[in-house]
């Protein structure tokens, strides 16, 4: 068996779900993050978590990709449990990208090195085959036309498409979103929502933290709402937007409406 | 008065071009070795592991609490008293002076590089190692690059300072440019002429590495503005 087909969604057996939470917790001292998390998201859906801050909205999505490690609860990323004893924790990571709220590209880098670093030293890419995928990448992301720019030339939204479009040169089963529009100039927020939807329409699976409840009305499958660690309630968006049950989530979201 | 025969003929000639060379080599050796370990140590002090960043901190403390020219004397007069092993015939006046001052440049450096690794952003490594790139590769390829640009200017100070500093040597009689210099004076009695050659060796070798510098904080400023 191949180290591509160990990672890969393609070595999974049909049916289990991407992502699977089950009672997990985080504690910063004795700051409760997570306290008793449980969600599944199922191949090819789309999660969008919201949330007041300090909800532990982005230690949950941190902990996917073992950013963060959780105490308790267990996490499992394509059928793998993500324990203690997985030493190679790169292996699930090259198989789960990610996207920051600070887009996080590397400075010293043009974009077209940003997006064929990992490639070439994690998949083992030639640099003909890193730099043709990374290209390809750039187009879908609607900016190939900076592939030689460093990235304090770009703007804030096309920074962070570049960070979407290096994360998806790893050829992810699963992206993770935390924030990615919160730093952004308003004028800019649309065109990396643009990126997002249309990578959605792929079947890509997604969990996003955003407070964008248009893009998650238009894209999610489910959406959770979390507070003080705990995920308050998690519905369809059309049941959660129209019927909220709890009055914190309401409140919330005519916070964010109005 | 100065002459300015004998003092052409100082700067031109094979004395003190010879303790030039033998200042430079030095320097280069010291300083070489010193970045490799100061890399490691000062990648050690943001480690978890308590005993590791207390050993290199007591390092630091140690090495940049003496004095230079202490170390120097300790090292050529006082590891041969601890041992055998140093009485033997490599233990040179060069290898005393490399290995003296190698322990000192190692605790400025280390200093200069922790707080360089500092200076690059969690975000960075973070970015890094949720592509899949492991813990040295993510030190190769994202932090040292990031943390060489911070880092330039305070190393080459240390470079010029060091290079300064091997003039310390004299006092164990490694022949190099001071003490080449005073060797010529002392049968000479020209101080002037000799003084002012050893100075245009020096400044001749400092703004060598202040070009380099130039060259290199270029380098390393791409993407930077």
């Amino acid at each position: 068996m191949t180290s591509e087909q160990l990672t890969g969604a393609a070595g999974v057996a049909p049916g289990t779900p991407a992502i699977q939470l089950v009672d997990v917790a985080k504690s910063y001292g004795s700051f409760k993050a997570l306290q008793g998390v449980s969600m599944t998201v199922e191949r090819g859906s789309r999660m969008v978590i919201c949330g007041p801050s300090g909800s532990g909205k982005s230690t949950l999505i941190r902990c996917i990709n073992r950013l963060e490690i959780h105490d308790a609860g267990a996490i499992t990323v394509n059928g793998a449990e993500l324990t203690d004893q997985i030493v190679r924790i790169d292996r699930i990571r090259r198989d789960v990208g990610m996207v920051f709220q600070h887009f996080n590209l590397f400075p010293h880098l043009t974009v077209l090195q940003n997006c064929t670093l990992a490639q070439r030293w994690v998949r083992r890419r030639s640099h003909r085959e890193a730099s043709d995928i990374a290209m390809a990448l750039l187009e879908r992301v609607r900016i190939p036309e900076k592939a030689s720019s460093y990235p304090a030339e770009l703007s804030g939204g096309q920074q962070q498409r570049v960070a979407i479009a290096r994360a998806l040169c790893m050829n992810p089963s699963i992206m993770l979103f935390d924030e990615p529009t919160s730093a952004l100039d308003p004028e800019m927020v649309k065109e990396v929502l643009d990126t997002m939807v249309r990578l959605a329409e792929d079947g890509m699976t997604m969990i996003c933290v955003t407070h964008e409840m248009g893009f998650a009305r238009q894209v999610a499958s489910q959406v959770a709402f979390m507070e003080g660690g705990k995920v308050i309630e998690s519905n369809t968006p059309e049941r959660l937007f129209s019927t909220p049950a709890h009055e914190r989530t309401k409140r919330f979201l005519s916070n964010l409406l109005h | 008065m100065f002459d300015y025969h004998l003092f052409l003929s100082a700067v031109f000639g094979w004395p003190l071009a010879k303790g030039a060379l033998l200042t430079m080599v030095l320097s280069i050796s010291v300083m070489t070795c010193s970045l490799i370990v100061a890399t490691l140590f000062g990648s050690v002090a943001g480690s978890q592991r308590k005993a590791l960043r207390w050993s290199v901190g007591g390092y630091v403390w140690l090495f940049r609490g003496a004095p230079a020219l202490l170390i120097l004397l300790f090292v050529w007069n006082g590891l041969p008293q601890l041992s055998p092993v140093f009485r033997q015939a490599w233990f040179t006046p060069f290898f005393a002076a490399f290995l003296a001052l190698t322990l000192i440049e190692v605790a400025y450096l280390t200093e200069i590089l922790r707080g360089a690794f500092a200076a690059v952003g969690k975000g960075q490594r973070e970015g890094a190692a949720a592509l899949g790139l492991h813990r040295w590769q993510i030190f190769i390829l994202i932090t040292m690059p990031q943390a060489l640009r911070v880092a330039v200017p305070a190393l080459i100070n240390e470079f010029i300072s060091l290079l300064k500093a091997t003039s310390l040597a004299t006092v164990i009689s490694l022949k190099e440019l001071m003490t080449l210099t005073q060797f010529a004076i002392a049968t000479s009695f020209r101080f002037l002429e000799w003084y002012g050659a050893a100075l245009v060796y020096y400044m001749l070798m400092v703004s060598v590495l202040t070009v380099f510098q130039t060259r290199i904080e270029r380098l390393l400023s791409k993407g930077h503005r």
